[in-house]
């Protein structure tokens, strides 16, 4: 399958040139569009050209596959902590339900753990109609070989149709390495799934260069079809009282799992609040001058039960450790408040906070970026308003 | 010991700009970059040649113009380079770009230690390193903030992970993805510069490096964009003014409303 512009239609009107989202259009010498490798295969160009000039040509090559039919039933992969059920897990069953009412299909949780019986029957409470168990006491402890190869001969014995997992950095590690060695495709860190009515194929939505641009995106010709969903951009599934549900446990010294890399050891960063799974953050930008500010932000935050994050210039400036950057190059995150102290919005931090549900923002500097993306904007000095906040909040008891 | 640095040209996307009345982005005078995160994979690589010995090589895989990219490598350091072009890369998605990528290092061989950032400013997938490891059936470490010690037969290294760093020990051949905590990158020599410009950057084709030819570009992909948008904007909110004290019983009274106090 190609691309092609044809020579002849081409006007070099550049309409091109400015939708390509990959910038892979080029005006070249003799004044038509050239596409370079680059192409995503969007087809947007294909769309907006007003000549019709651009086609897509040939058939595409497929490698042989199983009856794509025969793949049913809509997993999700439960992720522990501290060996029990993330909260992750009820956000991917929340929108597997939401999926299944369309497909008619089950919806299946995956557990590796030392203790599964009860995880399932939390997972069943929400909905869940059937639990596939590895039980053993190595399990809680995340391994990527190990998941890799549990996860991959599973898919491989009961071939599901749709297989999701949160795109926490553990889903992020070891679910592409699962996919390649399926060879099926995968969309990283969606916000949204829904099953196309027609053709009945799962559409993957994901915010794309910089949350810039959204992308729906799907896997037609091969099977499971996989994704990682984005933490907080979908509603958890609750419980709906006692439920049943099947367990199938496999045995896990049958799957002959061997883990190349080693353990040494671990040791946890300055504070334990998880930044993506927080329901509220307190962020600290420039703004703070000084990495001995930084305890006022800690203050603020404790005092309102929120974990603390900051922006690319405080923790390029040493003042907090990076696993508390918010942003395109920190983390993404989607609390229900989130308190922008001293940072001005930059697009790359924004692209990290901007699906929060109630913004806040303290900055002295009223054309600030980070205004356009807050619910609520303060323009003040946040050396005079946090330390009185903090009074107020203390003197409250 | 070979040192093998997978690096992207990506546009600079804190540029993006929409025109407002065509809705299309505005390309006009954006620049490419190296991917951020890269920087710190190519840092890394020279700094294990510096304390253990050994080459460092870098590839891209994209346009002409990318060989930019690569040009920049040298220029901080990096020994061997190579550009992986060619029309039939079009329209890859994760999965063909690590099978692409995996054909290339298969070729330059002997390779140690392969290094990625931990994913593309772009894309922002962090598909390509695991799924790489996977091509080349080797181990794979992502997240990695610091390599503590590079032995004759394995590494040892530190993974960030969202709550804790684990240490971890792979066998050499690994993959790893790396954080920007891991190091401070360099800036260019002036050495680096001059052998950046003199350097003619080797090209290598599908049929330079070989392999299923239903793998490569968009018959190898099988993810498919099927539409692309623009997300709206945020409703505006409302932004106050005023004395401090004002403005922090203003925010008491908003802490309240939204139940936090």
């Amino acid at each position: 399958m190609e691309i092609k512009v044809n020579k002849e239609k081409c006007t070099g009107c550049r309409i091109c040139v400015d939708v390509c989202p990959a910038g892979a259009i080029e005006i070249n010498e003799e004044g038509k569009a050239n596409i370079n490798e680059n192409c995503t295969f969007c087809r947007l160009c294909v769309k907006e050209c007003p000549e019709n000039a651009i086609e897509i040509v040939g058939e595409e090559k497929k490698r042989p596959q199983t009856e794509l039919s025969q793949y049913k039933g809509i997993w999700f992969f439960a992720e522990l902590k501290n060996g029990e059920l993330s909260h992750v897990c009820f956000e991917l069953l929340g929108i597997s339900l939401k999926l299944a009412e369309i497909l008619k299909e089950e919806v299946c949780g995956i557990i590796f753990s030392s203790d599964g019986e009860q995880k399932a029957q939390q997972l069943f409470n929400c909905g869940a109609d059937k639990v596939y168990l590895v039980e053993d006491a190595s399990l809680d402890q995340f391994r990527q070989d190990i998941y890799v190869c549990l996860l991959t001969e599973l898919i491989k014995k009961y071939k599901p149709n749709i297989v999701l997992a949160s795109a926490t950095m553990i889903g992020r590690s070891f679910i592409p390495q699962t996919a390649a060695r399926l060879k099926t495709g995968l969309t990283a860190d969606c916000t949204d799934l829904t099953i196309d009515p027609e053709t009945k194929l799962l559409q993957q939505i994901r915010p794309t260069y910089g949350g810039n641009l959204m992308a729906k995106i799907i896997c037609e010709n091969y099977r499971p079809q996989m994704a990682t969903i984005r933490p907080k951009s979908v509603e958890e599934a609750k419980p709906t009282g006692n439920r049943n549900g099947t367990i199938i446990k496999e045995n896990f010294s049958a799957f002959n799992a061997t883990c190349r890399v080693d353990l040494v050891s671990k040791e946890s960063v300055e504070q334990t609040i998880d930044l993506q799974e927080a329901e509220i953050i307190v962020s600290g930008g420039r703004g703070l001058g000084d990495g001995k500010n930084f305890d006022m932000i800690r203050k603020f935050a404790q005092l309102i039960g929120a974990a603390v994050g900051a922006s690319r210039a405080a923790v390029d400036s040493g003042w907090i450790g990076y696993p508390h950057q918010v942003g395109q190059t920190g983390k993404t995150v989607k609390p229900k408040i989130y308190i922008a102290c001293g940072i001005s919005g930059a697009i790359q931090h924004l692209a990290g906070m901007s699906t929060s549900d109630y913004i806040i923002a303290i900055n002295k500097d009223q054309n600030a970026p980070i205004f356009k993306v807050a619910n609520l904007g303060i323009v003040g000095d946040i050396f005079e308003i946090i330390p009185r906040l903090i009074q107020r909040l203390e003197s409250k008891g | 010991m070979k040192y093998v640095v997978c690096i992207k040209q990506v546009p600079d996307t804190m540029d993006v700009r929409i025109d407002p009345e065509t809705k299309r982005i505005v390309r006009e005078g954006i620049p490419s970059i190296l991917n951020p995160y890269d920087a710190y994979a190519l840092e890394e690589a020279i700094r294990l040649k510096e304390r253990f010995g050994g080459t460092t090589v870098a590839i891209s895989m994209g346009p002409p113009q990318a060989e930019a990219v690569l040009k920049e490598a040298i220029s901080l350091g990096i020994d061997e380079v190579y550009l992986l072009s060619d029309r039939a890369f079009a329209g890859s998605d994760t999965l063909a770009t690590s099978y692409t990528l995996s054909r290339a290092i298969r070729k330059i061989g002997d390779f140690s230690i392969v290094l990625c950032g931990r994913e593309a400013m772009d894309g922002s997938t962090g598909q390509v390193g695991p799924e790489l490891a996977e091509h080349l059936e080797i181990p794979v470490i992502t997240y990695v903030s610091k390599i503590i010690s590079l032995k004759e037969t394995y590494i040892e290294c530190v993974q960030l992970l969202e709550d804790h760093y684990e240490t971890l020990r792979s066998p050499l051949p690994v993959v790893i993805t790396v954080v920007k905590e891991i190091n401070e990158p360099r800036l260019p020599s002036l050495k680096g510069m001059l052998r950046a410009k003199k350097t003619q950057i080797p090209v290598w084709t599908k049929n330079d490096i070989g392999g299923d030819d239903v793998q490569f570009g968009q018959d190898g992909s099988p993810t498919k964009v099927v539409e692309i948008w623009r997300p709206e904007i945020k409703k505006e909110g409302k932004t106050f003014t005023g004395e401090s004290d004002e403005l922090v019983e203003l925010l008491i009274q908003e802490l309240k409303k939204l139940g936090v106090i």
